[in-house]
């Protein structure tokens, strides 16, 4: 008998893709272009601008193109606003096929023009789609227009989608927020401040984890992507520090504001204990304030207290079950085969879909001898590592939740349509509780997939 | 916390009530046996469109793409292609593939039968049929989508010969996988061996695995779909498409196959029309147990009649289920205030005021979008709503509870399951609207009547 999952192939322009952790060092071949007829899991370059900025929640977000584009990514993020909800509409030129004959230029600016009359916000993102830059339209121009008859910033966004990957559309997304970057008033602004960039207020997260800023000592001037609101972001240069959660997305803003303003940047992550105790930490040691180090302290000190003891129960029932990750950028991987460890579990299949070179070395130090490291990976192919690894739970999105369901395996979802936060302390607890609640169903015991694997494991094949 | 009321503004669609043209041909290759869809075009299409139909059916849904770079969109995507399908072949091992273009793929006016023609002389051994369909989404919507597919499945696959006169085509439209299974049904016991198409039943709605399946089994084969042409009949749901649209007209032009074009079985006059053309292709009479569900239906109106009086509705989502659900409303007393779809077949209107029962007072916009929708049901507020879940944030706004029906249904589970057609499914629908109803007037009232 043959291993459970091998007659799933894997195409001959993907093997090098694959990693598994063993005594060769890692060379995986990533940061590419997806294979033609794949079935990645990656959107486009317009979905990498779309959810980067989607949470900025008082500017008019329009997709200039046809309707798809607009409709499957109208209300998509579980990103909150305290206040104006302007991203939760969705708005799209539409196009016809007579804009596509004679140009959109016109209806885009109409459009805008009504929507800002309209809804007053404080800027409007115009995102291009595939067709946009095809049929010549000059946005740049339209936004310019527009810019000086409204006197808001009527930003394009270049995110024609084959232009690249999702990564070119952070990047995208980067450069229009940083064209408001430096155009606000930094007055009231303390020395020891800081921006939150790549933390998206799903379920709240962005304000919990400002909550703990705060409590240190440190004023947060900004959460740009989380709650995120245009005046704000004018006057983020003011900050002294930028905090970077979320390798791909915000870097390439952390990067140019350390280069035009000098602000220096530290990556963190607010997945796990550890994580989050050192996304604290490592704002306070930048500071080399006593004050703030010693709330730091107490901060970790009194949210572990009740914690950890909370923990135990799940770990005791999680410890020795396997799982496989897919995420979007690989930075969250690393807090997730943390957090796991943490429940006693073992990581072996690990991926993402944008992750560079540098992230995957570090993926496979973290992981144990026999992990699978992916890039990029299809249905067919991850159907196939859960089964060759026999995992009990996968985490990754909607789009891989079925993978996991079809063969009876748990599945925890850990992407930006979720509805409960997983960050910071309160979000590892409500993590362990997700992971254990699909884990530990009683629903298993009835799928034909439990039951094969286990006779094959009773004959002592595995 | 509930999202802004929108405003409509004349240029922009606010809150789409459609999505794109490939997604219904996406749909609809789901239902053909072996069969991998795949998107000519960029990446983000196919994913998105993944990602929506997987949030309403919960399957896997695999849908490939050529991936366009912007090479391809500079020199054409006829190298991109050539690899997919080589990709999808040796990935999937398909029994067909169903081609769709997306947007960009139709803009730069990619020759798509010279691509294949390219594609099999440079692959003479492998037989793969590959069925496509031109699907730009600036000139329609899902919908559209799904109706070419279907089309371009009987033009390019389907084959003439000797009658095989219990055979019947059904072309349903995007009904439910429930809904396929129980036509399935019906017309078994006029003893007609349907083929319908597509056949999503199992593929979108399957049971728990033993072991992955790349392509899911189920789905109506392509012998099935070659012998359309040797059909006794043709039957296919549709109110609103042009005779050029869809694959009924184009089987009885080319192989004289009859076709019968009946709205949307949903309700007792519907449903009897439906089972009038069985009964006269089959040349059976309508059997016992069907009279029986009728007749409990007929009970069940009555049951619920009064709880129905006086009520209104606005009724949107795809044009055919909109004028499917009037019709159905106006059965049972409910009146449509509103009906909407983001459709823009042309002949919405005109199918919805041709329903006798339908009282002037109706609304009636094509072309709609969540905010006109929303607009026109504020000041006069409809005691129901009847539609999809993207609905819902009008519906939270303006208090008015919501059925739901059509697609996507991604805010509860068993979307698969909902049935809507013939007895039983009207049966099934009925009791949901009048159950949200009384349970809108019971959670109301201050005295909690356990009695209602
Ligand atoms: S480009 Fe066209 S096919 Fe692609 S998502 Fe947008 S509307 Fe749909
Ligand atoms: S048309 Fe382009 S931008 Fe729109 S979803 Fe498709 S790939 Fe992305």
């Amino acid at each position: 008998m043959t291993m459970p999952g091998h007659n799933l192939p894997i195409l001959d322009a993907r093997k090098p893709h694959v990693h598994t952790k063993g005594d060769q060092p890692i060379n995986i071949a990533c940061e590419k272009h997806s294979v033609a007829g794949s079935v990645s899991q990656r959107a486009c370059v317009f979905c990498g601008s779309r959810v980067v900025l989607y949470p900025i929640a008082d500017a008019v977000h329009l997709v200039h193109g046809p309707i798809g584009c607009a409709a499957y990514t109208w209300d998509i993020r579980g990103s909150l606003s305290s206040g104006p909800e302007l991203h939760r509409l969705s708005f799209s030129t539409d196009l016809r096929e007579k804009d596509v004959i004679y140009g959109g230029e016109k209806k885009l600016e109409q459009a805008l023009d009504e929507l800002i009359a309209q809804y007053s916000p404080k800027a409007a993102f115009v995102y291009s789609t595939c067709i946009v830059g095809l049929i010549g339209d000059d946005v740049e121009a339209v936004c310019r227009k527009l810019t000086e008859a409204k006197g808001i910033p009527v930003i394009p966004v270049h995110s024609e989608g084959f232009k690249g990957t999702k990564k070119d559309g952070y990047h995208a997304a980067c450069a229009a927020m940083f064209s408001l970057v430096g155009t606000g008033d930094t007055a009231g602004i303390k020395p020891h401040s800081i921006n939150i960039l790549g933390e998206f207020n799903l379920a709240g997260e962005a304000w919990m984890i400002r909550r703990y800023y705060e409590r240190m000592g440190v004023q947060v001037v900004s959460t740009i992507t989380g709650d995120g609101r245009i005046d704000d972001i004018r006057r983020s240069h003011g900050a002294t520090l930028n905090v970077v959660q979320c390798s791909g997305s915000m870097m390439p803003l952390a990067k140019m504001m350390q280069e035009q303003y000098g602000i220096p940047f530290i990556r963190v992550s607010y997945f796990g204990v550890e994580d989050v105790a050192n996304a604290l930490y490592d704002v306070a040691s930048h500071f080399k304030d006593q004050a703030i180090t010693h709330n730091a302290q107490q901060i970790v000190r009194a949210e572990l207290e009740g914690l950890l003891p909370a923990l135990t129960r799940f770990r005791n029932d999680l410890t020795g079950k396997r799982a496989a990750i897919y995420t979007g950028g690989a930075f969250k991987a690393f807090s997730l085969v943390r957090a796991l460890r943490k429940l006693g579990m073992q990581t072996v299949v690990a991926g993402s879909q944008t992750g560079g070179r540098e992230d995957y070395e570090q993926l496979r130090n973290l992981c144990d001898d026999g992990a699978i490291i992916v890039d990029d990976t299809n249905p067919v192919e991850l159907a196939r590592f859960v089964q060759e690894r026999q995992v009990d739970l996968l985490i990754g999105g909607v789009k891989e939740r079925p993978i996991a369901y079809k063969l009876g395996i748990a599945f925890c979802d850990h992407n930006h349509e979720r509805k409960i936060a997983l960050a910071g302390f309160e979000g590892m607890l409500n993590f362990a509780k997700e992971v254990h609640g699909s884990v530990t169903s009683p629903v298993w015991r009835f799928a034909p997939y439990r039951h094969a694997t286990e006779a094959s494991n009773q004959r002592g094949i595995a | 916390m509930s999202a802004p009321k929108p405003t409509p503004v004349f240029s922009a669609t606010t809150n789409a009530c459609k999505a794109c043209t490939p997604l219904g041909a996406c749909l609809a290759f789901r239902g053909v046996e072996g069969c991998v869809p795949f998107l000519h075009g960029s990446q983000g299409c196919s994913t998105y469109i993944r990602r929506y139909m997987i949030g309403h059916y919960r399957e896997p849904i695999d849908i490939a793409s050529s991936n366009f770079s912007e090479s391809s969109a500079i020199f054409g995507g006829g190298e991109n292609f050539c690899t997919g399908i080589e990709n999808v072949i040796a990935q999937y091992d398909p029994s067909v593939i169903g081609v769709a273009t997306t947007c960009l793929a139709e803009t730069i006016g990619d020759d798509m039968n010279l691509m294949m023609h390219e594609y099999r002389a440079a692959h003479p051994d492998t037989s793969v049929p590959i069925v496509h369909v031109s699907t730009p989404s600036y000139t329609g919507t899902h919908a559209e989508g799904f109706h070419a597919a279907v089309r371009a499945l009987a033009d390019q696959l389907a084959e003439g010969g000797p009658r095989e006169p219990r055979c019947v085509n059904l072309m349903p439209g995007m009904v439910s996988p429930a809904d396929i299974r129980h036509l399935r049904e019906l017309c078994e016991v006029f003893d007609i061996q349907p083929t319908i198409l597509p056949d999503y039943s199992d593929t979108l709605d399957g049971g728990s695995w033993r072991e992955y399946h790349r392509i899911p089994e189920g789905g109506t084969s392509l012998a099935a779909i070659r012998a359309m042409g040797r059909a006794a009949g043709s039957i296919e749901f549709t109110s609103v498409c042009d005779e050029s649209a869809t694959a009924a007209p184009l089987l009885s032009e080319r192989f004289d196959v009859t076709a019968h074009r009946l709205d949307l079985p949903i309700g007792i006059d519907a449903t009897d029309q439906f089972c009038q053309t069985l009964s006269q292709i089959s040349g059976r009479a309508t059997p016992k147990r069907l009279a029986a569900e009728r007749a409990r239906l007929i009970d069940a109106y009555i049951d619920g009649h009064k709880y129905l009086s006086g009520t209104t509705a606005a009724l949107y989502g795809e044009e055919d289920l909109v004028v499917g659900l009037t019709r159905f409303c106006c059965e049972i007393g409910i009146t449509p205030v509103l009906c909407a779809s983001g459709g823009n077949s042309g002949n919405f209107e005109t199918s919805i005021r041709h329903i006798s029962e339908l009282t002037g007072n109706t609304q009636v916009i094509a072309n709609a979008d969540f905010a006109e929708i929303e607009a026109a049901i504020t000041d006069n507020k409809p005691d129901l709503m009847i539609g999809y879940t993207r609905g819902y944030a009008v519906s939270r706004r303006l208090d008015i509870p919501l059925v739901r029906v059509g697609f996507p249904v991604s805010d509860r589970i068993g979307a698969a399951r909902l049935l809507h057609v013939g007895y039983r499914g009207t049966q099934q629908l009925f009791d949901r609207i009048v159950n949200t109803l009384i349970e809108a007037k019971q959670d109301a009232s201050p005295v909690g009547y356990m009695t209602m």
